[in-house]
């Protein structure tokens, strides 16, 4: 089984450098690409692969690209910003790819930054990440002086510049547009869209925001062509994907596997199942921001589209499982006033909305819940969700309340009838 | 007033952005590398230097978790309390890491030593309970090694 994201990666070891990642092949694709493909064969590349965004929301890359105006007309400077800031709950996965091979991610930021013809990029970082902050900057430096990155990259006539921030921690700035306010030195409340970052993003400059393992597979992609790509999952949908599983399990860990490996096997196999005497409950596939799943759909291929039949999403890849020595009502609360804590208080909804969930739950844990609670909780969920708000982070949040309110209803009905968490 | 080395580091990160603005976060990440914490008058001087509202620049400043707008202690610990760390103990490691240290919860000790907070996912959860002090991560802590941990930051 291939695993082109992290065969270079080895845990323990300093990530290759320049020449070394080179001896293994790095630079080859976008070198080529630069000297002989057109960007717009190097969008089409990728369109062709079906590669989906894999920060969360899953939108196509290509597609993403595609709406960036070309041609000498278009407004300059053109940007590629890259989303490392990877704060959402229970996810560790581009942590990975940026300590264990940061020449991958600064190759896909050239590719990128190719195919939309722009020449500034940004890699906005979440400042608990010290070590890939540290290892980045060296790659950047190294790119730099074998002329990959700055004048005349791979002795072109194109130039790119790429820069390394890092944040001061707010989970917001994952928005794609929180983030490019945050760039610009702003408080990072999401902007209203349209206009989208394509068009006018950054300093309202044609921007493209990509997570960082979107990134990494473009090398890929762009070397060894959209069919190979395209066959590397196990679904249509195509290529591997870093898989996380945390909570009471025997191994908790990190695999790269084909996208659409089954939850079960992930679950059973890779992270050899839970701890002795603990029952599985339910997981939360792709972070804290999407729906439980339950026993009923431990098979389920771990898919963009197959998660979203089941009724959740795949989010980031990273699991977070419920065991039975955990509160059910105790994690919603958990998730629930991280997303109070983090919102950015721009949306009433949002703002209002948690703060309101939170103490709901919050009285459920101490025993002094209602039965009417219940159906204040669903229509909290109800107001967070879909079209109330700027971005996606209300409906994110709602979306473990509402799976919660359905899966675990028993445990909340307890929490009420006997007036006290029964897990306390 | 900000120091030449402060002035000299913001300066140098002018050359990334095309605005001033931009530079904000990094220049109040500079000065709190120097001094620790962000004051009132580190706030005017870096405004001034941005050409910034002293009350935009205060703006970024709270919205952010790592910004710190009152002094801390020479070491900062940082205890996760996000989902899975909170499920495998989180609660238990956030109490003994403010007994170990003697700063309640939120605050610093009263040597000056250490400052324990809270913060959100360390994105480290295949290691969880996590916590970081100063530029340290910690993996799969147990309340009863925090105090070995801690008595590495004199």
């Amino acid at each position: 089984m291939e695993r082109p994201l992290t065969a270079r990666i080895q845990p323990g070891r300093e990530p290759l450098d320049l020449r070394g990642y080179e001896g293994e092949g790095g630079y080859a694709a976008a070198r080529d690409a630069v000297l002989h493909l057109t960007p717009q064969e190097v969008q089409a590349r990728v369109t062709d692969s079906g590669l989906r965004g894999r920060g969360g929301a899953g939108f196509p890359a290509g597609k993403k690209w595609s709406f960036v105006p070309m041609g000498d007309t278009a407004p300059r400077p053109k940007y590629v910003v890259v989303n490392a800031d990877e704060m959402e709950p229970g996810t560790f996965k581009d942590r990975l790819l940026m300590e264990g091979d940061p020449h991958q991610l600064v190759e896909g930021i050239i590719l990128s930054a190719y195919a939309i013809d722009a020449e500034v990029a940004y890699i906005f970082l979440r400042w608990a990440y010290k070590l890939a902050a540290a290892r980045l900057e060296r790659a950047i430096a190294e790119a730099y002086d074998a002329h990959y990155l700055g004048e005349r990259i791979f002795g072109s006539g194109h130039r790119l510049d790429l820069y390394l921030h890092v944040s001061a921690g707010r989970y917001i700035c994952g928005e794609e547009t929180a983030l490019l306010n945050a760039l610009e030195g702003k408080r990072g409340n999401p902007r209203s869209k349209p206009p989208f970052p394509a068009v006018s993003g950054l300093w309202g400059k044609p921007t493209i925001v990509n997570n960082v393992e979107t990134l990494c597979n473009v090398p890929h992609i762009v070397g060894r062509g959209a069919e190979w790509f395209r066959k590397a999952g196990l679904s249509e949908e195509g290529g591997t994907k870093l898989y996380g599983v945390s909570g009471r399990v025997k191994r908790p860990g990190l695999w790269e596997l084909p996208l659409g490996t089954p939850m079960r096997e992930l679950l059973e196999e890779h992270a050899g199942g839970m701890q002795d005497g603990v029952r599985f409950r339910g997981v939360l596939p792709g972070g804290a921001s999407t729906d439980f799943l339950v026993e009923e759909h431990l098979d389920v291929p771990m898919d963009f589209g197959s998660v979203e039949k089941a009724g959740s999403r795949l989010g980031t890849g990273t699991m977070i499982v419920l065991d039975d020595q955990t509160c059910p009502v105790g994690m919603v609360r958990n998730l629930e006033e991280f997303f109070a804590q983090e919102s950015c208080g721009w949306c009433t909804p949002c703002w209002g909305g948690l703060r309101m969930a939170t103490d709901l739950l919050r009285g459920l844990e101490e025993g002094t819940g209602e039965p009417r609670d219940l159906e204040l909780l669903s229509s909290h969920a109800r107001m967070l969700g879909p079209g109330h708000t700027y971005c996606a982070f209300a409906p994110g949040a709602a979306e473990p309340l509402q799976s919660a309110l359905a899966f675990f209803h028993d445990d909340f009905d307890r929490h009420i009838s006997d007036k006290r968490c029964p897990w306390r | 007033m900000l120091t030449d080395e402060e002035r000299r580091e913001i300066e140098a990160e002018m050359a990334r952005y095309p605005t001033r603005q931009a530079v904000c976060v990094d220049a109040m990440k500079i000065v709190q590398q120097h001094r620790g914490w962000v004051s009132d008058e580190s706030l005017r001087d870096i405004a001034a230097l941005l050409q910034m509202s002293v009350d935009e620049l205060d703006g970024v400043a709270t919205f952010y978790n790592l910004v710190f707008r009152r002094p801390v202690g020479r070491h900062v610990v940082l205890v996760c309390n996000s989902v899975t760390c909170w499920m495998l103990g989180a609660d238990g490691l956030y109490q003994e890491s403010c007994a170990a240290s003697g700063a309640p919860g939120g605050a610093t000790s009263p040597d000056g030593r250490f400052t324990v907070l809270p913060i959100v996912c360390l994105g480290a959860c295949d290691h969880a309970p996590v916590m970081m002090v100063d530029d340290d991560l910690h993996h799969d802590v147990s309340p009863g090694n925090v105090a070995t941990i801690l008595e590495r930051y004199p």
